[in-house]
């Protein structure tokens, strides 16, 4: 299969301009494949992590009958340390309309700000609009993180 | 430059003997003729499974197989990894173009009749390797981890379980137990990542060598045509001028590629739920469709054979025949036989053309 | 003495109430067999009587003896009571329902205080000054086939109740007399309350919520933020520091319902706020005072931030339709959606610095969310561009290839 026959002009320079042309194509193509192939060997700044569990707190750095707002995969989490000592993990989302959930160390449940909704730390929904439970997580010590899981 | 070519090879083939495959090279030929332009789809299919290869090395730095972390993991790469959209949707997009320009290369090389005597281990060889490349299409298909890949695989291997005799043990070994769970997807990647990597290749090997050593088919009415002085024995140099020409096909795939990854960004969908129900709809990739849509107009008994088995065993014994045709169609000429052969190809393209779209309905 | 044999009758029926359609009521067996419909219906309502399956007979309501299949089971001698006159009826049911000692074999739970409250309400007020057109206890919990409350069919289960109370006080001709509304039930059909109890929220609040059942009485002006406020916890503590609250008590206006009336309350809309036309602070408020400029501010913070988190809201949309990855942007919008709400809680402080306090930090996220939409799009058209670059790159060595082809050929054919 040739391709259509066009006359040949004076053959030393279009020559070298066909080369030229391969040459620079052919290279220009090269880098532009290279270049995004390597920025994406470089490993990102963002360090992923996994969405199975996470290291809400240190494990010195929540009073007795304190909470904490922590980040879990893209939702946030509730981790409270009773007046027990004990760790409790949470779903810090109401069950309501989704507004962010906080302990309250007065009454020691864990109270919705927007329209006065109720958990125990059991997370069962005790008063108020929600109309189900919060989710919850499991709660583990190691060594010097305290580590929520995801129940399986 | 040239000198610089020269004194390159002139150092390996002191070492390697690599001046030999360069004249060999140097005589490869290719057979010119109103149908030449189907020559160009093997080498197209090889090029998208180096690309392949070579994307899929680059996934292979982000990716995660197991429930917990393969979405997330895939997320990464198209959100945060600079260029990880680029890779995952080249690699997803390039997938698809390269079964289709495989069956293309099927179908052309089964209708031009390439895959008669001395060639008919090409066409064994060419066959399994298609196999293979489906197999590609399923195992990859999970390992994004989302609903779609998890019910598709689901129901893939469900019908593996319906073969008589083995098929429990074979769906078992498919999904690494009873149900798709983690361990399937482990052992797809494996499948995915190592066992059909290294078929692939073997056969490649096996196939390319068969190729070289046996050069280019020409059909038998252009070779009717030659003896008869009809027309003229015409011939290029494969290196460099089917190279050249094989070039710009390969960029013009490349530029589809890229357009394809930025305009048509393949999607990411919703992860995996085992305990959900399987959404409405779902259906395998556009591949197997074919043999979806018939296995659902069977009726669920046939006599007293189930009608999925029966179905199985239908496309089961089609394919063994389709990889037998060399062995079949003997007498290649203008007999009745071999213009059966050529209408049963033409059926067959036209049934999955035709069952397709009724799936896609 | 009668206490005594009701208890033993009462024993016997807890420890046989298999058998309690077989002891002997010669009451139903005569009246059943009767033609006068009047006569006929007890006997056949009495089956699905809640008082039957607890073992009573009609004898245990309106004496006489059961056991006796002559005329004679009804006389006085017998102490047959006949049908109680309807100013009586309040003290023949309290006769059993008032009586710790008799309601609890039956229902631990029970209160037995129901006649004393009925006596503080309108009805029982009325009913005693001879009124007979007000409700007594059959009027709502029927009479013969009498239901629990839990029962979904009883007239007084919560999605019933408004029926039950509209009977009367829906019929504006039975009504007439009184000279007060009759149009509460149509209003309250129209109201959020009636649509969660139809939604099958049965601590939806009904009329009996708010007015009391036994002890029916409207609340008075200064407690209906007391009742709205039993559910409506913050808007009433806000209410009650507001300024609203001495100035409307100063005027004598009924807190929570002057402005959210008291049977159609509907769903709030911010237009209620500011100076709009459907404002509800200018039905009181003057131009150039100091609540209506106040009004606007509340109306000006809560309209921004609804703006900001709709054009931010877009912006994802588009991003995520055109195929980018915007799902944690999405998830910040949502905690600005959360400040739009408590700013909502805050109107009823009726101060535009408590409302503005919520609506600026819910404005920082909803700015937050829109710039990582507008990112999104920026990237997507890097992509488009990159891709341009690359495809110019694509089109040069395919051109450089074709001219390369080309000169190898025509040199060949030379």
């Amino acid at each position: 299969m040739s391709l259509p026959e066009i006359p040949e002009k004076a053959g030393q320079p279009g020559r070298r301009w066909v080369n030229v042309l391969l040459g620079g194509g052919l290279a220009a193509s090269v880098v532009s494949f290279l270049y995004p192939a390597i920025r994406y060997i470089i490993p990102p700044a963002v360090a992923e992590s996994t969405s199975r569990s996470v290291v809400a707190a240190k494990a010195d750095e929540l009073k007795r009958n304190t909470g904490k707002i922590f980040k879990f995969g893209s939702k946030p989490g509730l981790l409270v340390r009773t007046s027990d000592g004990e760790y409790r993990a949470l779903s810090a989302v109401c069950t309501h309309l989704n507004c962010t959930v906080q302990y309250r160390d007065d009454i020691h449940q864990i109270w919705c700000a927007c329209h006065n909704g109720l958990y125990d730390l059991d997370g069962r929904n005790v008063s108020g609009p929600p109309p189900r439970p919060l989710e919850v997580f499991e709660v583990h010590v190691q060594g010097e993180d305290v580590v929520v899981t995801r129940k399986a | 430059m040239s000198g610089l070519y020269r004194n390159a090879l002139a150092w390996l083939d002191e070492r390697f003997g690599a001046g030999s495959v360069e004249e060999f090279l140097r005589h490869k030929v290719i057979p010119i003729h109103r149908h030449s332009i189907w020559y160009y789809f093997g080498g197209m299919t090889l090029f998208l499974f180096i690309v392949q290869v070579l994307t899929g090395i680059l996934l292979l730095l982000y990716y995660r197989p197991t429930p917990n972390d393969a979405f997330e993991s895939v997320q990464y790469m198209m959100t945060q990894v600079r260029f990880g959209w680029l890779i995952r949707s080249v690699h997803s997009w390039s997938a698809n173009l390269m079964i289709f320009t495989a069956f293309v290369h099927m179908f052309s090389v089964y209708f031009l009749k390439a895959y008669r005597k001395p060639r008919e281990l090409t066409w064994v060889s060419g066959m399994l390797l298609l196999f293979i490349v489906m197999g590609f299409g399923f195992s990859g298909y999970l390992l994004p981890w989302n609903t779609l890949a998890f019910f598709a695989t689901k129901v893939g291997t469900e019908m593996a379980g319906s073969v008589p005799l083995v098929g429990k043990w074979m769906l078992i070994f498919l999904r690494g137990g009873e149900e798709v769970t983690g361990a399937t997807l482990t052992r797809f990647f494996g499948f995915h990542v190592a066992v059909l990597p290294g078929l692939a290749t073997t056969l490649l090997a096996i196939h390319l060598m068969l190729v070289q050593q046996l050069g280019m088919s020409t059909p038998p009415a252009v070779e009717k045509a030659i003896a008869e002085g009809s027309e003229p024995r015409r011939i290029m140099p494969f290196f460099p001028n089917f190279l050249l020409r094989d070039m710009i096909g390969w960029y013009a795939a490349l530029g589809a590629l890229g357009a394809l990854a930025a305009i048509f960004p393949w999607e990411l969908g919703a992860k995996a739920d085992p305990f959900a129900a399987a959404p409405a709809g779902i259906r395998p990739e556009w591949y197997f469709l074919f043999m979806f849509q018939t296995l659902k107009y069977l009726p669920s008994k046939v006599l007293f054979i189930d009608g999925e088995l029966l179905g199985i065993f239908g496309f089961s014994a089609a394919a063994l025949v389709w990889v037998a045709v060399p062995f079949l169609d003997r007498r290649i000429g203008f007999s009745r036989a071999t213009r059966f052969f050529t209408g049963a190809g033409v059926f067959v393209i036209g049934y999955m053309m035709v069952f397709s779209w009724l799936a896609l309905r | 003495m009668k206490t005594a044999a009701a208890t033993l009758l009462v024993m016997m029926c807890v420890l046989g109430s298999a058998r309690a359609d077989s002891r002997k009521d010669s009451c139903v067996n005569c009246h059943s067999a009767l033609e006068d419909a009047r006569l006929l219906k007890p006997a056949q309502l009495f089956d699905g009587d809640i008082h039957h399956q607890a073992g009573l007979t009609c004898a245990d309501c309106h004496g006489g003896n059961p056991n006796d299949d002559s005329m004679d089971a009804m006389s006085p001698a017998k102490g047959f009571r006949g049908v109680p006159k309807k100013s009586a009826v309040p003290d023949f049911c309290a006769r059993c329902h008032s009586n710790a000692t008799y309601m609890h074999p039956f229902n631990t739970k029970m209160r037995i205080d129901q006649l004393s409250e009925y006596l503080t309400s309108v009805h029982g007020k009325r009913l005693k000054q001879g009124d007979s057109k007000v409700a007594v206890c059959t009027d709502c919990h029927g009479v013969h086939n009498i239901l629990a409350v839990s029962d979904t069919r009883a007239p007084v289960y919560p999605s019933n109740v408004a029926g039950t109370c509209g009977h009367c006080h829906a019929d504006a001709a039975y009504m007439k007399e009184y000279k007060i509304p009759t149009d509460q039930v149509a209003h309250y059909q129209k109201s959020v309350h009636a649509e969660m109890l139809a939604g099958g929220d049965t601590s939806a609040p009904t009329c009996t919520t708010c007015h009391g059942n036994h002890g029916a009485t409207p609340p008075g002006v200064k407690s209906v933020a007391s009742v709205c406020g039993t559910c409506h916890v913050f808007f009433a503590q806000l209410f009650e520091k507001s300024p609203h609250q001495a100035a409307f008590a100063k005027m004598g206006l009924p807190g929570c319902v002057q402005c959210h009336s008291n049977h159609e309350i509907v769903r709030p809309s911010d237009s209620w706020v500011g100076t709009g036309p459907n404002s509800i602070c200018s039905t009181c408020h003057t131009a150039g005072d100091a609540g209506l400029r106040s009004a606007q501010g509340i109306a000006h913070n809560l309209g921004r931030l609804d703006l900001a988190i709709a054009q931010a809201d877009t912006v994802l949309d588009t991003a995520e339709r055109a195929g980018m990855e915007v799902s944690s942007a999405k998830l910040e919008l949502a905690s600005a959606n959360e400040a739009l709400i408590k700013a909502r809680v805050n109107v009823h402080t009726f101060l535009d610095t408590e409302v503005q306090k919520v609506t600026d930090p819910g404005l920082e996220t909803a700015k937050k969310a829109d710039q990582a939409g507008v990112a999104a799009l920026q990237e997507l058209n890097f992509r488009r561009k990159g891709l341009g670059v690359a495809l110019i790159t694509i089109l040069v060595a395919i051109a450089g290839l074709y001219l390369k082809i080309r000169q190898i050929e025509s040199k060949e054919q030379a």
